[in-house]
């Protein structure tokens, strides 16, 4: 702290300054024991069963259990239940964007009588919370005979206000001199917006991609209740049919959440520049 | 881009892809082309949001099995669950206690670590920021399940404590335990998210600002409460917010971690909900605890609104 008053103008860079270097070290200790729950997923992961508690402590069981990978594989219809997840954070994720970009369109650039009106009720539902919505929206499934369906699982929560509020600030910011030059060429509004617009907000929508995208990889609370069979499971439902069926299984429970936490890692790798800007700007509503 | 939409020679007819917008190209008041590139967010808007959160009130004054045919039967609901259950009152309890432990925790913690990230500043901050980000992205039912096996009563947590001679606590099965266990996880998963959150803003805090607080002899401490804080209200107001409402939401965790036990001591609103609606078959009385959720959440978001005045400041 003292180190600061003396060289007041000079950056902080200094590394042998011993300021710095016990933070850095602390902040390394920090680190650590925040993932460790993950070291110790690993680890548990290839520990024989019987003997994940007994062996205390330590990081490694009597031999290497591979076999935890296998088990857990076959126990549910791994793959299956990897691809709806898959598919179905796809197909939610491109309809929250087609959606938000055509609704955060018309809210910027259309006039329209009750705009304001609209747009602040609309946004306003951001801090609703969906479970609030469950069992209407289960009972609509039900009739439509929807329950256990991809449609299910994607429709309801791709109609949320995040996507179209930060295109819309996107596009406030952006001047419409594009726009026009392309319109009197004499280029339809529909065309602008594909061929000019869309190209001109890619970063946005990629946030809006990658959150809608996680959202609907990590739900847990409406695909618990909308699908009851295994071969419509998302990951999260397929590890909550695991455990509800050998929840006692440690080995292979935690081969199987190694299994899940590892796309989501690279999830978080790949796209950490999309998901810090989309977390600034109000995504995933607090979790 | 343009260019290639060009050969279109001026001054003739509307592009004729446009059958929407019925008076040709440009801004025109009118509210077709409007109407259209709206209906499919504002369709979606009705149907998924707008009806349920009406039916859900309708639903809430019916006792409604999953199956069969639903009964009105006035504020009974809502009669019951002031009156004749017991378990309704303690998840709101339960919801509450979470809410203020795990919303003040989070943010205390989430702040000293944002700000302690942008001293460091550069490579390190991002590298760690994005570290702590990890266990949001994972899915929550797993990250439940990591910590069931190490707050488990042989627990790799039990076994250091025992190793430093400490008796360690049955984590899952006490009920005060229980609850530090639902909130330590929670922190665990979601505070990554606030850490970024304030870390954008604070690096919005314009550097000279900071510098001439640092040239007047502020040290840190000084210069957080003085400085950082206040310019910083505005993303902490929100952080909050959020926050708030993702504490009163909780379901997830208490499902998985502690299965709303032992008893009732980790049952939450939401939990109390889903059992009501998907295990007792009382869709009726799931939608009045909705409503009640509904409530609450508009009624604490609203007061924190107009509560803002006292401390934050928008003025930077």
């Amino acid at each position: 702290m003292t180190a600061e008053t003396v060289a007041p103008v000079r950056r902080t860079r200094g590394a042998l300054r011993p300021g710095p270097v016990v933070s850095r070290v602390l902040l390394c200790v920090v680190g650590a024991v925040f993932l460790f729950p993950f070291v110790w997923m690993l680890a548990t992961s290839l520990k024989p069963t019987n003997e994940v508690f007994a062996s205390g402590t330590s990081f490694f069981g009597s031999r290497i259990e591979w076999s935890n990978y296998t088990v857990a594989w076959t126990a549910i219809p791994f793959g299956r239940i990897l691809v709806n997840s898959f598919l179905v954070a796809l197909a939610g994720a491109l309809l929250t964007v087609t959606v938000s970009v055509l609704s955060a369109y018309a809210f910027s650039r259309l006039r329209f009588r009750g705009r304001a009106t609209l747009f602040a009720a609309f946004l306003a539902t951001m801090v609703l919370p969906q479970e609030v919505l469950i069992i209407p929206l289960y009972l609509m499934m039900q009739k439509a005979g929807l329950v256990n369906s991809y449609p299910a699982l994607i429709l309801p929560f791709a109609f949320g206000a995040f996507g179209t509020f930060l295109i819309r600030q996107f596009l406030l910011s952006l001047p419409s001199d594009y726009e026009e030059a392309a319109t009197i060429d004499g280029a339809g509004r529909l065309r602008t917006l594909v061929s000019v617009i869309v190209p001109l907000l890619r970063a946005p929508i990629s946030v809006v991609f990658v959150f809608a995208f996680i959202e609907y990889w990590g739900s847990f609370l409406w695909p618990l209740i909308v699908v009851n069979d295994a071969s419509m499971a998302t990951v999260p439902i397929g590890l909550q049919m695991f455990s509800g069926e050998r929840g006692t299984d440690w080995g292979p429970l935690m081969a199987a959440v190694t299994l899940v936490v590892l796309p989501s890692l690279l999830i978080v790798v790949l796209l950490q520049k999309q998901l810090q800007q989309g977390v600034s700007m109000g995504g995933f509503g607090g979790r | 881009m343009a260019a290639t939409v060009a050969p279109a020679p001026t001054g003739a007819v509307p592009a004729p892809r446009t059958r929407s917008s019925t008076g040709g190209p440009g801004r025109r008041r009118g509210g077709w082309p409007a109407a259209l590139y709206l209906s499919p967010g504002m369709l979606g808007f009705a149907v998924f949001i707008v009806v349920p959160l009406l039916v859900s009130l309708v639903i809430s004054f019916y006792d409604w099995p999953l199956f069969g045919a639903p009964e009105f039967v006035g504020l009974d609901n809502y009669r019951y669950m002031l009156a004749g259950d017991p378990a309704f009152w303690l998840s709101l309890r339960n919801t509450l206690i979470f809410a203020v432990l795990y919303t003040a925790v989070n943010l205390m913690v989430a702040l000293g670590l944002s700000y302690w990230l942008m001293n460091l500043g550069g490579r390190w901050a991002a590298f760690f920021r994005v570290l702590f980000f990890i266990p949001v992205v994972t899915p929550m039912i797993g990250n439940a399940l990591i910590f069931r096996l190490m707050l488990n009563d042989d627990g790799v947590i039990n076994q250091m404590l025992a190793a430093l001679g400490i008796p360690g606590p049955q984590w899952l099965n006490t009920p005060g335990w229980a609850m530090l266990s639902l909130v330590m996880m929670s922190l665990w998963q979601g505070m990554g998210y606030n850490i970024i959150v304030l870390g954008a803003g604070i690096a919005g805090i314009s550097p000279s600002v900071l510098e001439a607080s640092r040239i007047d002899g502020a040290g840190p401490v000084n210069r957080f409460f003085r400085v950082v804080f206040p310019m910083l209200s505005p993303t902490i107001f929100f952080c909050t917010i959020m926050t708030v409402i993702g504490a009163f939401k909780v379901f997830a965790q208490p499902y998985a971690l502690t299965e709303g036990g032992p008893g009732n001591a980790t049952n939450t609103l939401v939990l109390h909900l889903y059992r009501n609606g998907f295990s007792f078959d009382r869709l009726g009385y799931a939608s009045a605890l909705a409503w009640v959720l509904f409530v609450l959440v508009m009624l604490i978001t609203a007061l924190q609104f107009s509560q803002q005045k006292r401390w934050v400041s928008y003025d930077s």
